[in-house]
């Protein structure tokens, strides 16, 4: 196979695509840079890289979304033929047998796991519904692979990893011999995803071949056979996953050498916040709280672990202040909070950092510089008599580009035009610079590319060098175990006990955040239950 | 095939570029229903152009136009830029009116230099009451604000109706459902000797010029800008959403408020139901042009009343219906919608090429 890999694409017995020569041109910029991949029937192939290395537009041209400005898609034929794809149909990529899995399902919630397989197959004008075939293919589909899911439920009432399998039996119902992954593991826990490399191991016996697009190294590693790397639009390694070793890509990935964040011992100081017995009731059970306790401590960061969707929004907008409990209290710096504003809060030193940056984070209109001294427009130094101070905003922008390396054409460059990683560092610099005494940091390193974690991570670190308290509502379990202090679970609106992140075992913690697991860990965080 | 792609920076040149061909396109479009109406085609843009810049009373003509479609342009403008979308400048402009009638046709008298500002004030806070009602229903209890100001226009007509049957009646109208009329001393006096354009031409240029600074460089311009372009970061980053918005409706309803306190004051001198043509609705369609540019509604509210000012007076002269003023602002709005969409991306034509 790796011979294969390496060279233009040969006919061998069982290839089963091949992308030669791929050069797709945006303008000046070379998204894709003559790209070579194989893949062959039975294989795993990762394709990874950084956002903006070229993945999505690759599988673009694959899909035929795009065309490619050179170069050829071939496929084998069911027949064993080595055939080209016609560029820019979608439906002849269909035709071929390639499937995709987005990270944003495509499921219609309201329709039954079933009625969404056989969606878009069945004739449009019948006139009694006849599925004892489909359900008996998916049956089969199902025993041999181990994705099982109950197909009678309406969508809307599965979890994430039952979705994803509704999306997988969608492709392999539509006879997919390659099927693409796009991220597939961003949404689950480790437990899903586990479950979810089993599947697809399986499934590769079975003799289906499939390409997953992820930029968490581990699951990478764990599950495929081979590993292409992309940076920049070009393709800059390919190996075989067993020669492959977790530093070495990640150096490919980002071409140079990754810093690696490390927590320094440091005692914490006094509560910083505290919240008590907190409940939140908005109807939706993603948005409420019950009876919900934690602390944050001077130099010290609090991970909140959990799957998406537990409540980690109601927590993150009760310390943004945009919202305020039902039941229970706040304090902050030892004083009762009687009025939840976020102007407020962002004034008296709480630095917040928003879940979907792009969303909440800024106004894409506005300059870099305007969003930058948002939270401060109001204040003495940038405007007088209700005019803004112009030379103001934009000297704390350019230190702030300075400062935290945002990338951008300059300070009145409107902000859309940044890329993920340099948005995050544009709020880095707007909320850090004022050294805020609590920092909320609601999936901080979510969807950036590597060199931008360790960069978000590095900061955080600082801040906690520097006497902040830190709350780290995050899913990504590496990146808790890694920079948080103390780690409390959250799961269907309840909070644990905080634990000391040395004490904590990775599989347990995977099972409390499913919820299949309550905690009788001592509470290390001795003070969490008494500051009532 | 076709394909759109996402420009990344429009440049000026399209910025500012676009509308004025767009405007240059609807007017040659024109020439397609005049044909069709048998009407000489050179002839009637030739009586077009100097029904509107022909003399200096027709150019005065145009301007006296102009100056309500600028203050309700501005009203539409403000208040699209923050995403409230009023529909109500009508209804508004008329509430606008009738607090400047009831105060400026007698209820009070003083000096000029008193008595306009008074009236100003009263019509801009009318207007301004009219939309902030709605505005709290949209924040509050997520009312679609589209709905309550469009029917407000009917009530306050209707309510119009009502207190010039009633209360505010003129005695002396022979029967006319009209209002008093306003007291000299309140009357916008006319810019130019025997002249119908007046002071509200002023008042109006000033309010765009103000209201772009206003949006450009204040911090209520500021937050004003950051809830229309993205209400969910600015309410991340601790701007009042709400509060901004009672703002723009203060703002939006005072511009519409103020139109129509100039039509009285300045051009009719009474109140009556025929008032305004729609100011109120070609408001919207001069922000539009104007691509919701406080400077650009100077602009586009001058083409708009060119056109209708031409166009009426080529249709008296050549029989054509002077519905062709409407269809040319049509196209024009229609030519900057396109426009815009060819702005923001580009084009690609691909030749299907198999294999």
């Amino acid at each position: 196979m790796s011979s294969a890999a390496q060279t233009s694409p040969e006919i061998s017995q069982d290839l089963l695509l091949a992308l030669a020569g791929i050069t797709k041109r945006f303008g000046p910029l070379i998204a894709n840079d003559a790209i070579d991949l194989t893949v062959h029937k039975g294989e795993i192939v990762a394709l990874l890289g950084e956002n903006g290395a070229g993945k999505t537009t690759l599988m673009n041209i694959l899909f035929g979304h795009y065309v490619a400005d050179e170069g050829t898609v071939t496929v084998a034929a069911r027949d064993g033929n080595l055939e080209q794809l016609e560029p820019g149909a979608p439906q002849a990529a269909l035709d071929a047998g390639i499937g995709m899995v987005h990270q944003h399902f495509t499921l219609a919630e309201n329709l039954t796991g079933l009625d969404n397989i056989v969606l878009g197959t069945e004739p449009i004008f019948r006139l009694r519904r006849d599925r004892t075939k489909a359900r008996a293919k998916l049956a089969e589909l199902m025993a041999g692979s181990g994705l099982n899911v109950d197909l009678d439920q309406p969508v809307h009432k599965l979890t994430v990893g039952e979705k994803q399998r509704v999306e997988i039996l969608k492709a392999l119902y539509r006879d997919a011999r390659l099927l693409v992954l796009d991220e597939p593991t961003a949404v689950l826990t480790p437990q899903e995803a586990d479950s979810l490399f089993a599947i697809l191991r399986k499934l590769a016996q079975n003799g289906l071949a499939v390409i997953i697009i992820a930029h968490k190294l581990a699951e990478v590693l764990a599950v495929s056979h081979r590993i292409a790397v992309l940076r920049g639009g070009k393709k800059v390694g390919e190996m075989m996953t067993s020669d492959a070793d977790h530093r070495s890509i990640a150096e490919l990935m980002v071409g140079r050498e990754v810093p690696v964040s490390r927590r320094v011992a440091r005692e914490p100081g006094k509560p910083v916040i505290t919240l008590t017995d907190i409940t939140i009731d908005r109807g939706d059970s993603r948005r409420s709280l019950h009876g919900v306790s934690i602390m944050a401590r001077e130099g010290e960061i609090l991970g909140i672990a959990g799957v998406s969707g537990n409540g980690q929004a109601a927590l993150a907008q009760l310390i943004a202040g945009l919202d305020k409990p039902d039941q229970g209290s706040v304090e902050i710096f030892g004083e009762k909070v009687e009025k939840f504003d976020a102007h407020k809060f962002a004034q008296n030193g709480i630095a917040r950092i928003p879940e979907d940056r792009h969303h909440d984070g800024i106004v894409g209109s506005m300059t870099v510089a305007e969003n930058i001294a948002i939270e401060d427009v109001r204040n003495a130094g940038y405007q007088k008599f209700g005019f803004l101070d112009f030379d103001a905003i934009r000297k704390r922008a350019e230190h702030a580009i300075k400062d935290y390396d945002v990338r951008c054409p300059g300070p009145d460059a409107p902000a859309r035009l940044l890329s993920g990683g340099n948005i995050q560092k544009l709020i880095l610099a707007r909320v850090l610079e004022k050294s805020p005494k609590l920092i909320l940091a609601n999936q901080p390193s979510r969807g950036l590319d590597v060199g931008a974690q360790s960069e978000v991570h590095r900061r955080l670190l600082e801040a906690r060098q520097n006497g902040s308290a830190v709350i780290l509502i995050s899913e990504d379990l590496d990146e808790l175990l890694t920079i948080s202090d103390q780690i409390a679970v959250i799961h269907a609106g309840h909070v644990t006990p905080a634990m000391a992140t040395d004490t904590i075992d990775r599989s347990e913690l995977g099972l409390m955040m499913a919820g299949q697991k309550k905690v009788h860990h001592a509470s290390t965080n001795a003070h969490s239950g008494e500051t009532a | 095939m076709i394909r759109f792609e996402p420009r990344t920076n429009p440049g000026p040149v399209l910025t500012y570029g676009v509308p004025v061909i767009a405007a240059a396109i609807a007017i040659l479009l024109a020439a397609i229903p005049l044909a069709l109406a048998d009407a000489p085609i050179i002839k009637a843009y030739g009586l077009m152009i100097t029904g509107a810049y022909g003399s200096v009373f027709s150019i005065s003509e145009m301007l006296t136009r102009a100056t309500p479609l600028i203050l309700t342009g501005l009203a539409a403008a403000i208040a699209f830029r923050a995403k409230l979308w009023n529909i109500g400048a009508e209804g508004q402009l008329y509430m606008g009116a009738m607090a400047a009638v009831a105060i400026g046709s007698g209820a009070i008298d003083g000096p000029s230099w008193v008595m306009i500002p008074i009236i100003m004030i009263a019509g801009a806070v009318a207007g301004a009451l009219m939309l902030i009602g709605p505005t709290l229903m949209k924040t509050r209890l997520g009312v679609d604000e589209v709905v309550t100001t469009l029917l407000l226009n009917f009530i306050v007509l209707l309510f119009v109706q009502m207190m010039l049957e009633g209360a505010l009646k003129d005695p002396m109208s022979m029967g006319w459902p009209q209002s008093e009329p306003i007291i000299d001393s309140a009357v916008f006096p006319p810019l130019l000797e025997r002249m119908r354009v007046h002071l509200g031409l002023i008042i109006a240029l000033i309010s765009a010029i103000a209201l772009a600074i206003f949006v450009k460089r204040t911090v209520w311009g500021f937050e004003i800008r950051a809830v229309g372009e993205n209400a969910a970061a600015a309410r991340f980053a601790g701007i009042s959403v709400t509060k901004t918005m009672i703002l723009v409706a203060a703002l939006s309803g005072g511009l519409a408020g103020l139109a129509g306190v100039a039509e009285v004051a300045g051009t009719r001198g009474y109140l009556a139901t025929d008032l305004s043509p729609g100011y109120g609705y070609a408001g919207i369609v001069v922000a539009m042009l104007a691509r919701l540019s406080p400077v650009g509604v100077i602009a586009s509210a001058l083409f708009v009343a060119s056109v209708f000012v031409g166009a009426d007076s080529m249709s008296r002269a050549i029989g054509v219906s002077s519905y062709l003023a409407d269809l040319i602002v049509a196209m024009a709005l229609l030519c900057v919608l396109i426009g815009g969409f060819l702005t923001r991306f580009t084009v690609h034509f691909d030749r299907k090429t198999a294999g």
